[in-house]
């Protein structure tokens, strides 16, 4: 067996372990389904309701994405500014490490006032949750640039925007993305949060009202769509960082 | 050929250095106490000259290579090149370091190009060029591969085409060939003296090895531990091109024991 193969293999193997271990747990002990449905049922509910999955599975991925998109679109610059401004950097970096001391499940009553029930209110709370290890990343990639290559920038005349664009921002990029990775995968999170709180739409929504419907097979239906989810998500990213950085494309092969 | 031409070069300019380091001092400020690292020191060099500046680690030989890439200003003396005084970065500076720091994001050629891109010299012609300098250390075949894929020595000698693509009128070498198994150092001490005979490149290199220095140089500027002053100046008239036959050589024996003894591991 190839290693390519094996490494496709072995994953699917234990997934197939758990599965059925799952399978004869709920037959062996007659676990009643409100408790536990078996994976078929669960299949079962998926095909059923396949169309409400989908439809409430998008309207999370919106949230989700454009939460990660305004982290993104706002979490570097103001890395970027940290970075390069002291004063900047001591005004607020002391109270962006304080902000992340509030649970951010509590914020999001806040933010259902501000933005209401419908897709904005989801919107913030993904982006809230997502921005911190975006910046934190950032401005970590940005100060990690080698002593030397910026020696080289001074001996060359470099101007400031010549060192930053060619020097500093590709040197940030491994460390943007691993926040990125991050990020995307609280986003997911933040916009289930913001349904829990208050919404009539989204998986997060889906999950509640059919667990106060009793039906399990649907709640667990709907978590296997959240992770799916996620993983997506994630996939773009790690998709986007093999395109846009070529040059690392064996040590990203290699987690 | 191009090294005969060097050499008439040399000798007309003999009178008038090509650059002066006159009573030049560097002081440290840190944690609010003043730490000298260099001290006092005053050498000449002609162009198209190879000077070693040899001393033990962290004495502060990188410190005067600093200062006459305008990168760190001098606490006190005068630094000249060409006849200008030197006190911020100009124009005209090729930089290799210990480890290559090559950009991973560049192929080879982008990495070799990046001074002529920045400079806004970046056209056909450069490119050329820096083809022609990647053939003659050996690279010919590699200039769309990443540095990652390449070993040390060979990432090295990125870094010395990058450091020469745009005709410095000085190259900074600092332990350049430090981290370089001593095959790979020998081949690569070569390579660079195949360099200077092509471009005459005037070279101010910073090693902590004496045979390296001696080796290369037309001049070693032998330094005391820190904070850095001169004990020693050794004129090398071992003609060039040298070869691993140099080194058996008894006058280079003789050299690096002159030099052993100015650095105090060697007793008369």
């Amino acid at each position: 067996m190839s290693k390519h193969a094996a490494h496709f293999l072995y994953p699917l193997a234990g997934t197939l372990i758990i599965i059925l271990a799952w399978h004869y747990y709920v037959v062996l002990f007659h676990v009643p389904i409100v408790v536990l449905p078996t994976p078929m049922q669960v299949l079962q509910a998926m095909v059923t309701e396949s169309k409400a999955l989908l439809e409430e599975g998008w309207v999370t991925a919106l949230e989700c994405i454009y939460g990660f998109a305004l982290a993104m679109a706002i979490g570097i610059p103001i890395a970027v500014t940290m970075t390069y401004s002291r004063i900047a950097n001591q005004m607020f970096y002391p109270l962006l490490v304080a902000s992340q001391s509030i649970p951010k499940v509590a914020i999001a009553p806040i933010l259902l006032v501000w933005f209401g029930t419908g897709l904005k209110s989801k919107l913030a709370m993904a982006f809230v949750i997502a921005f911190f290890p975006v910046v934190v990343d950032t401005a970590t990639g940005l100060r990690s640039t080698s002593p030397e290559l910026l020696e080289l920038a001074r001996s060359l005349q470099c101007s400031r925007l010549q060192t930053f664009f060619k020097i500093q921002l590709p040197s940030a990029l491994p460390s943007i993305f691993s926040g990125a990775k991050i990020a995307v995968t609280l986003a997911v999170i933040g916009a289930v949060i913001g349904e829990f709180i208050g919404s009539n739409e989204g998986l997060g929504n889906l999950l509640l009202t059919a667990n106060s419907q009793l039906n399990t097979p649907l709640v667990w239906a709907a978590l296997i769509v959240l992770s799916a989810l996620g993983m997506v998500l994630y996939g773009i990213v790690a998709l986007a960082e093999i395109i846009l950085m070529p040059w690392a494309v064996d040590s990203t092969q290699k987690h | 050929m191009s090294g005969s031409v060097t050499k008439d070069a040399k000798g007309a300019g003999a009178s008038a250095p090509f650059g002066r380091i006159v009573n030049v001092t560097k002081t440290f400020n840190t944690a609010g106490q003043p730490v000298p690292a260099v001290k006092d020191v005053s050498f000449e060099f002609r162009k198209g000259d190879l000077i070693s500046l040899l001393g033990p680690s962290g004495c502060g030989k990188t410190t005067v290579l600093k200062m006459m890439g305008g990168l760190i200003p001098a606490t006190g003396g005068l630094l000249e090149l060409d006849g200008k005084a030197i006190d911020a970065p100009f124009p005209g500076v090729g930089v290799v370091f210990q480890a290559p720091t090559l950009m991973p994001w560049r192929s080879v050629l982008g990495n070799v190009l990046f001074p002529m891109e920045v400079t806004g010299k970046n056209d056909a012609r450069a490119k050329a060029r820096a083809r022609e300098i990647l053939k003659l250390v050996g690279l010919e075949g590699f200039e769309s591969a990443y540095p990652r894929q390449l070993s040390g020595g060979m990432q090295q000698r990125v870094a010395l085409c990058r450091a020469i693509i745009h005709e410095p009128s000085i190259l900074l070498m600092d332990e350049p060939f430090g981290a370089l198994d001593e095959l790979t150092r020998l081949e690569m001490n070569d390579l660079l003296l195949d360099l200077r005979r092509v471009t005459g490149a005037t070279v101010l290199f910073v090693t902590h090895s004496i045979s390296e220095a001696i080796y290369l140089s037309d001049q070693v500027v032998v330094f005391s531990k820190r904070p850095a002053v001169i004990v020693k100046e050794l004129a090398i008239e071992i003609p060039y091109p040298r070869s691993s036959k140099t080194r058996f050589l008894p006058e280079f024996t003789e050299l690096e024991r002159q030099a052993g003894v100015a650095l105090g591991i060697v007793h008369q």
